[in-house]
């Protein structure tokens, strides 16, 4: 139990938990991970001329980076954490989850979820002039799409979009009534766990109904950044900052500096985080007022962010060689320290002043790549990196490759998003300056083609892992790898 | 409040996420007053002529595949040629509104205004958030059918450097017969923009321009 009075006996924690769960959602993770960096390695050599596969339907690239976006999001992030879920929520709780069925169910009926996404993307325009989707159309009176959606990160075609709610709603039920059940003070890591279900419930539901099946137009296109934007802070953010809230006390033998540092994070984030979502949209038709709020809103984000970060820094204080010699932790930090990179460039970059100059160009690609990758896949690795052992009940294969994994991973991102960045700002000047279109697509390659290497950096790092994973499953188990204990909450 | 299970739960998850969808969300969706335009009220002299040109130009995969030359055929292909720019990822390269900064209204005309947004081929509005190519916000009559159609078959044939994905699966084998896929995208490429009372001549422009710089 974990109260403030100290440890107690852990050894019944392993009895709560699905750990074949955690495998399986983690392997998964790992499959729509490869799956993905290859769709934007496709998409990445389209853009420097030298796609091999140009004129292929069901390869073609335009779809395929749809694939890139949604395998990562729903594929890769979402079973990641599904995975880590199943671990914490019963130890912080000390309860099992809901149900063991609804568990497994979720499982199956989530990648359910992704590949029928993945093949609706795919065919679907294929099928499009199809006789009975025209017959079905007139029957129903609505135009629909057998393929995409046309909204970034909302692309699930519509007819998966009723089963991956329900999907969510279960996931909300099986870790909510756990959480419900204990009666000791709730750790912070459950504060964002309660809000990040919740809110991905609502925001999936938002963005994959209302922009289609409502009111058109630029006011609407409203609701369409509030989605791209939510899905990214109230989904993937708090359930990433649940589990460092987690993790790193815990490998790091110490609670948390300050409980109420903590405390201001959150509730800045819940409150701030969802009113950004139009500053996507700077300078379209939507209302003034409305995106002048937005940049409001967006820079007190990033102000919160800085007391988050600031408490992490607090936390690793004195213990600042773990940084060199624990990898789960330099995975952990080093998301950190991409992660205020990240938001001190948001708070920039959502200036109407920077908006002129970087909207539409590959400075917002690699932003997003920094934070998609430099931040919540680092943190994801370092987790697996820390977790797969004691699921497994074996020692890695070799730390060397974990070492190369991180790396790569690592420099790899680095690159890749400096690149972009300084790219976008060319970019930007093609334009303004009126010069032919081709101007600006010519002097981009330079940047696309370094971003292709660097790609290529980060999947050799993930190939490092994938082998070193399978080399550590075919080892024999040796003796049980310890789980660290959580420590005492911090006094307020 | 702060770190009681009711108090995230309904302030922090519900309360917090209504209060911004509410001012953020639903606010400016309430500010669209004027009903939404359907396909066929978006039907107009411009793209009547387009769509016209492309049944002399092609009559045979035409008559195929399309049919008549009706307003009511022009209105089916607006939709399914906004269903295929939205499948085909079109979106993600290119963007529809033209911003008042950067010198944006120079280089493909007026501004975007809300009113081009409000009908049923808006609805998910696509804005877009990435430029690989151009906007096509202005694009309907700015190039002609044939030049269209030989630029989805292979880019590179009119466009030497272009990064632009071919999409042969438009076409029946070759450049000059366009099936429904091919006639429905061209149609709704040629529609973007053909509201506007006058096309800006780019092209012109930059020639001129480039006269004077001489
Ligand atoms: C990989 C990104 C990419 C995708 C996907 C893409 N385009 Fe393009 N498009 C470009 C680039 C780059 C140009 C500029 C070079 C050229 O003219 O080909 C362009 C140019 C164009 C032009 C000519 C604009 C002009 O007048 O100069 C049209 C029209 C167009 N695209 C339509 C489409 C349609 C329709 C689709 C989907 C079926 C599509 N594009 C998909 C990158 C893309
Ligand atoms: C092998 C490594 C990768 C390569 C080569 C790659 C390449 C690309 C390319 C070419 C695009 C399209 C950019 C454009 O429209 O101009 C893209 C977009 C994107 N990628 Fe990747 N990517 C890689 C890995 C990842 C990973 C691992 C993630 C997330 C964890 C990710 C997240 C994204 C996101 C969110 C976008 C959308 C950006 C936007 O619309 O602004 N990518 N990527």
């Amino acid at each position: 139990m974990i109260t403030s009075a100290g440890l107690v006996d852990h050894s019944d924690h392993e009895k709560l938990v699905i750990s074949q769960l955690v495998r399986w959602h983690f392997l998964a993770a790992l499959l729509f991970l490869t799956i993905s960096m290859l769709a934007g390695i496709l998409m990445a050599l389209q853009l420097v001329h030298w796609n091999p596969l140009n004129g292929i339907e069901l390869l073609a690239a335009g779809r395929w980076r749809m694939i890139h976006t949604n395998a990562v999001a729903y594929g890769f992030l979402a079973n990641a954490f599904l995975g880590a879920l199943h671990w914490s929520v019963p130890r912080l709780t000390l309860r099992p989850v809901a149900s063991k069925l609804v568990s497994y169910f979720i499982f199956y009926a989530w990648q359910a979820v992704v590949l029928a996404t993945a093949v609706g993307i795919i065919v679907g325009p294929s099928f499009q002039t199809a006789g009975w989707v025209a017959d079905l159309s007139r029957q129903w009176g609505i135009a629909f799409s057998l393929g995409a959606q046309g909204l970034e990160w909302g692309e699930t075609p519509f007819w998966v979009d009723p089963i991956a709610l329900v999907g969510l709603a279960l996931v909300a039920y099986n870790f909510m009534i756990p959480i419900s059940k204990s009666n000791t003070p709730m750790y912070v890591t459950l504060w964002y766990f309660i809000a990040a279900f919740v809110w991905t419930f609502l925001t999936y539901a938002m963005g994959n109904l209302l922009p289609e099946y409502t009111v058109s137009g630029a006011n609407a296109g409203a609701i369409g950044g509030l989605f791209i934007h939510d899905l990214v802070g109230l989904f993937v953010t708090p359930l990433g900052w649940g589990l460092m809230y987690y993790f790193v006390p815990i490998l790091l033998k110490k609670p948390i500096w300050s409980h109420g540092l903590s405390l201001v994070g959150f509730w800045g984030l819940a409150f701030f985080y969802p009113l950004n979502g139009i500053h996507h949209f700077l300078y379209t038709p939507i209302p003034m007022f409305l995106q002048y709020g937005a940049v409001v809103a967006t820079v007190a984000v990033e102000l919160v962010v800085t007391t988050v970060i600031v408490n992490f820094v607090g936390t690793l204080w004195g213990e600042g060689k773990t940084f060199v010699t624990n990898l789960p932790i330099r995975y952990f930090y080093t998301g950190m320290i991409m992660y205020f990179i990240t938001c001190t460039q948001c708070a920039m970059q959502v200036t109407l002043t920077f908006q002129k100059l970087i909207h539409f160009t590959d400075w917002v690609v690699g932003h997003a790549h920094l934070v998609m990758f430099g931040v919540f896949s680092l943190w994801i690795f370092g987790m697996m990196t820390y977790l797969f052992p004691r699921v497994l009940q074996r020692q890695w294969y070799s730390s060397n490759l974990a070492e190369w994994h991180y790396w790569l991973s690592t420099i790899g991102v680095g690159i890749m998003a400096l690149d972009l960045i300084l790219g976008g700002l060319f970019q930007g000047y093609y334009w303004a300056s009126l010069q032919p279109w081709d101007v600006s697509v010519n002097g981009s390659q330079p940047f696309w083609i370094t971003r292709v290497f660097a790609g290529l950096m980060m999947f050799g790092g993930l190939l490092c892992f994938l082998y070193n994973l399978w080399m550590t499953y075919r080892s024999p188990v040796t003796a049980p790898v310890p789980v660290e204990q959580p420590v005492a909450k911090a006094a307020t | 409040m702060f770190e009681s299970k009711s108090g995230i739960l309904w302030v922090g998850g519900l309360g917090f996420f209504a209060f911004a969808f509410l001012s953020n969300g639903l606010l400016p969706m309430l500010m669209v007053t004027e009903p939404e335009k359907t396909a066929e009220q978006m039907v107009n002299s411009n793209v009547m002529y387009q769509f016209e040109e492309l049944s002399r130009r092609y009559p045979e995969s035409f008559a195929e595949h399309v049919g008549e030359p009706t307003e009511q055929r022009c209105a089916d292909m607006l939709r399914l040629g906004r269903q295929i720019y939205i499948g085909e990822g079109c979106w993600h390269c290119h963007s529809q509104f033209v911003r008042p900064v950067s010198n944006e209204s120079q280089r493909w005309g007026k501004v975007a205004f809300p009113e081009e947004f409000h009908n049923e081929l808006q609805r998910p509005v696509m804005f877009g958030t990435r430029r690989v190519g151009p906007d096509l916000s202005r694009e309907g009559g700015r190039r002609g059918n044939d030049w269209q159609a030989v630029h989805l078959f292979k880019p590179k044939m009119v466009s030497s450097d272009s990064v632009m994905p071919e999409y042969p699966w438009f076409f029946d084998g070759s450049p000059d017969k366009p099936n429904l896929r091919g006639f429905a995208v061209i149609t709704y490429i040629q529609w973007l923009g053909s509201w506007l009372e006058s096309y800006p001549y780019y092209e012109e422009l930059d020639e001129l321009q480039q006269a004077e710089d001489y």
